[in-house]
């Protein structure tokens, strides 16, 4: 039915005089027969045993990140056999560091480490909520590219770095300018009392905070960012000041990836480990005075590891040093699982 | 009847509207308040870094050693290079195990268990301190061997990977799926369909990943304390003590001396500019001729 009544075939293409169709050179070029070697690599490329092979590969590469845990892990405990069986759990509770007599115990460090990262947080945290708010919704479009950059440059900077600045530009400020002051006004307290070195607990926390501000605020004003824009516009239709629109829309939507942020930042201060070292004054004491030097866990391992002599020294440190680890890794868990409970769902990019 | 309502006063209301209003511009003044009062310190830290280290530098601190205590002058050569060994060596051992490792999780592990406990242990690696990871390298390999330059490698390599495995695995899940399926149905195996389609239409994102990895690991100090160790002279063996920029900073900032405080603002000054450098460079580098990723 359908079939034409008659087909027209295409005329044949007359080769001109002097040239067959088999002379030209065919417009494609066409491969020769691949050679044994070529074809045994291209059919074990396309086999199923290729992909068997890369994706074991993948996988034993994901797998190297708990191969890297339990290292670690074992190293520390494995190090740190001597000090855990000769202090047992007295190890945290003593406060005796006494090298030469080989009597140790952490919780001058444990004290400096809790109260130098407290400290910072209190300073931070208020801080970079408001750099966040303001960020978000206070500062002109105009100022927002500027001040995110600068902030995140905050974060590119090596501690090292910061430890020099405090050194050479903190330490006379706190000593010469700041420290009087406090004492003055403070100083009824105890907090804040003679002698001020410049180095000590206060400085110490002062850097940390410049330094735990940036992981906090950004990560902060990604949770913010997280809230539902419905949220504020509701707040807002309902008559709500911009004050009471961020607190009932965003904050209080927001809490627990707030708390997640600065837990975060905890993390971050806890190990910390030169800036601290070069600004804290390094001495185990537990006292109330803010301006006396002190001394934090991860300081202890940086300044006295390389010069430690005796084995119950190195693994006294070593001890130290797993305790920061299995304290660190807690608070980050915790940390994450809040932040994870926040923004899932959202596209936004957690650093 | 809807009067229900309680009526309020008329003095009531302005009071009440004016202490909102009072509210509403404290927090923002707060707000502004706080802004200026964490830049004025990063201005003044990048001012104070760029005035002295400017004013220090010259040309005997690329060509120098460090000079012994007593005597001016001297450089950092060797810290330059040192540093430029130790971070090849940890890039060479970390950028290609922390890619797999995100490739891992955003072609196979996708939504599986196995997947999420590996993507939250590496978060979780991310925040353990720096000073771990060079205890766990010294009690690695400085406890069976002796301080090198391959310890110190290790160290900072350790710290890259799981930095590395999660912006790949963000930068993998950008990558369109149309892309994927186009070339299972063309029948290309799927290490090809990874290799030739995901990771290239991703790369741009995914070394510049590495490259905050390379920049973070790059201003270390704690973790090559017992590692690398520092070494005065130069050193191009890998299985000796090597001086790095981070670490000489650290011990010239500590030192009494005007003269070592002065190359220490020069040393973090070229620290800071070479790593922004490098990053820049290879991030140029990279972008070119790639096929544009994204939604």
């Amino acid at each position: 039915m359908n079939q034409p009544e008659r087909v027209t075939l295409p005329t044949p293409i007359i080769a001109p005089a002097g040239r067959t169709p088999e002379q030209e050179p065919p417009a494609v070029a066409v491969p020769d027969q691949p050679s044994e070697i070529r074809r045994f690599l291209r059919e074990c490329g396309s086999g199923r045993a290729a992909d068997g092979t890369f994706g074991a590969l993948m996988l034993v590469s994901a797998f190297s990140i708990f191969v890297i845990v339990a290292l670690i892990l074992w190293v520390l405990i494995h190090d740190s056999q001597l000090s855990i069986h000769t202090f047992g759990w007295k190890f945290f509770g003593s406060s005796a560091w006494d090298p030469v007599n080989g009597s140790f115990g952490a919780l001058p460090f444990i004290y400096g480490t809790l109260v130098s990262s407290l400290l910072a947080l209190l300073i931070a945290v208020p801080l970079s909520l408001c750099v966040s708010i303001f960020v978000l919704d206070i500062c002109p479009p105009v100022l927002r590219g500027p001040i995110s950059f600068l902030t995140e440059l905050l974060a590119a900077i090596p501690s090292v770095v910061y430890g020099l600045w405090a050194l050479v530009v903190l330490v006379p400020i706190m000593r010469d300018t700041v420290g009087p002051v406090l004492e003055k006004w403070l100083g009824w307290t105890g907090l804040f009392a003679e002698p001020n070195f410049g180095v000590g607990m206060l400085t110490a926390s002062i850097v940390l905070a410049i330094m735990i501000f940036p992981i906090i605020s950004s990560i902060s004003r990604d949770v913010m960012k997280a809230v539902p824009i419905h949220q504020r516009e509701a707040a807002l239709a309902l008559g709500a000041t911009r004050w009471e629109m961020l607190r009932i829309g965003v904050l209080r939507n927001a809490r627990i990836g707030i708390v997640g942020a600065v837990i975060l930042g905890l993390g971050r201060a806890l190990g910390e480990t030169i800036a601290v070292t070069m600004v804290i004054g390094n001495h185990p004491d537990i006292v109330k005075n803010l301006f006396n030097p002190a001394y934090t866990l991860a300081s202890v391992i940086a300044n006295e590891f390389t010069e430690a002599t005796g084995d119950l020294y190195v693994s006294a440190l070593i001890e130290i040093g797993l305790a920061l680890f299995l304290v660190t890794i807690v608070v980050n868990a915790i940390a994450r699982i809040l932040v994870w409970a926040v923004t899932r769902g959202n596209s936004t990019r957690v650093a | 009847m809807i009067s229900a309502l309680p009526q309020r006063s008329q003095q009531m209301e302005r009071a009440i509207r004016w202490r909102r209003s009072l509210t509403n511009h404290f927090v923002t003044g707060l707000a502004v308040l706080s802004t200026v009062v964490v830049l004025v310190p990063l201005v003044a830290i990048l001012g104070y870094l760029l005035y002295k280290g400017a004013s220090s530098l010259n040309l005997a601190f690329f060509t120098k050693v460090p000079a012994p205590v007593g005597e001016s002058g001297g450089g950092m050569a060797n810290s330059i290079v040192g540093s430029g060994i130790i971070l090849a060596v940890a890039s060479v051992m970390g950028i290609p195990l922390g890619i797999a490792g995100g490739v891992y999780l955003a072609e196979y592990g996708r939504g599986g268990m196995l997947g999420n406990i590996i993507r939250f242990t590496a978060d979780v690696l991310n925040g353990v301190p720096s000073i771990v990871m060079g205890i766990a390298a010294y009690g690695l390999i400085v406890v069976h061997y002796k301080f090198s330059a391959l310890a110190g490698g290790v160290a900072l390599a350790i710290m890259m990977v799981p930095t590395i495995t999660r912006t790949t695995e963000e930068m993998l899940a950008t990558v369109p799926h149309a892309l994927r399926e186009a070339a299972f149905g063309l029948g290309i195996p799927k290490w090809r369909t990874i290799m030739s389609i995901s990771l290239r239409t991703a790369m741009p994102g995914i070394i510049t990943g590495c490259m905050l990895a390379f920049a973070r690991v790059a201003g270390e100090t704690a973790p090559l304390l017992f590692t690398a160790f520092g070494n005065n002279f130069w050193n191009f063996k890998l299985t000796e003590p090597m001086a790095a920029l981070p670490l000489q900073i650290y011990v010239y900032a500590l030192s009494p001396y005007d003269e070592w405080h002065r190359l220490a603002w020069a040393g973090a000054l070229v620290l800071i500019v070479l790593i922004m450098l490098s990053v820049t460079l290879v991030r140029l580098y990279a972008s070119r001729g790639t096929i544009k990723g994204g939604h």
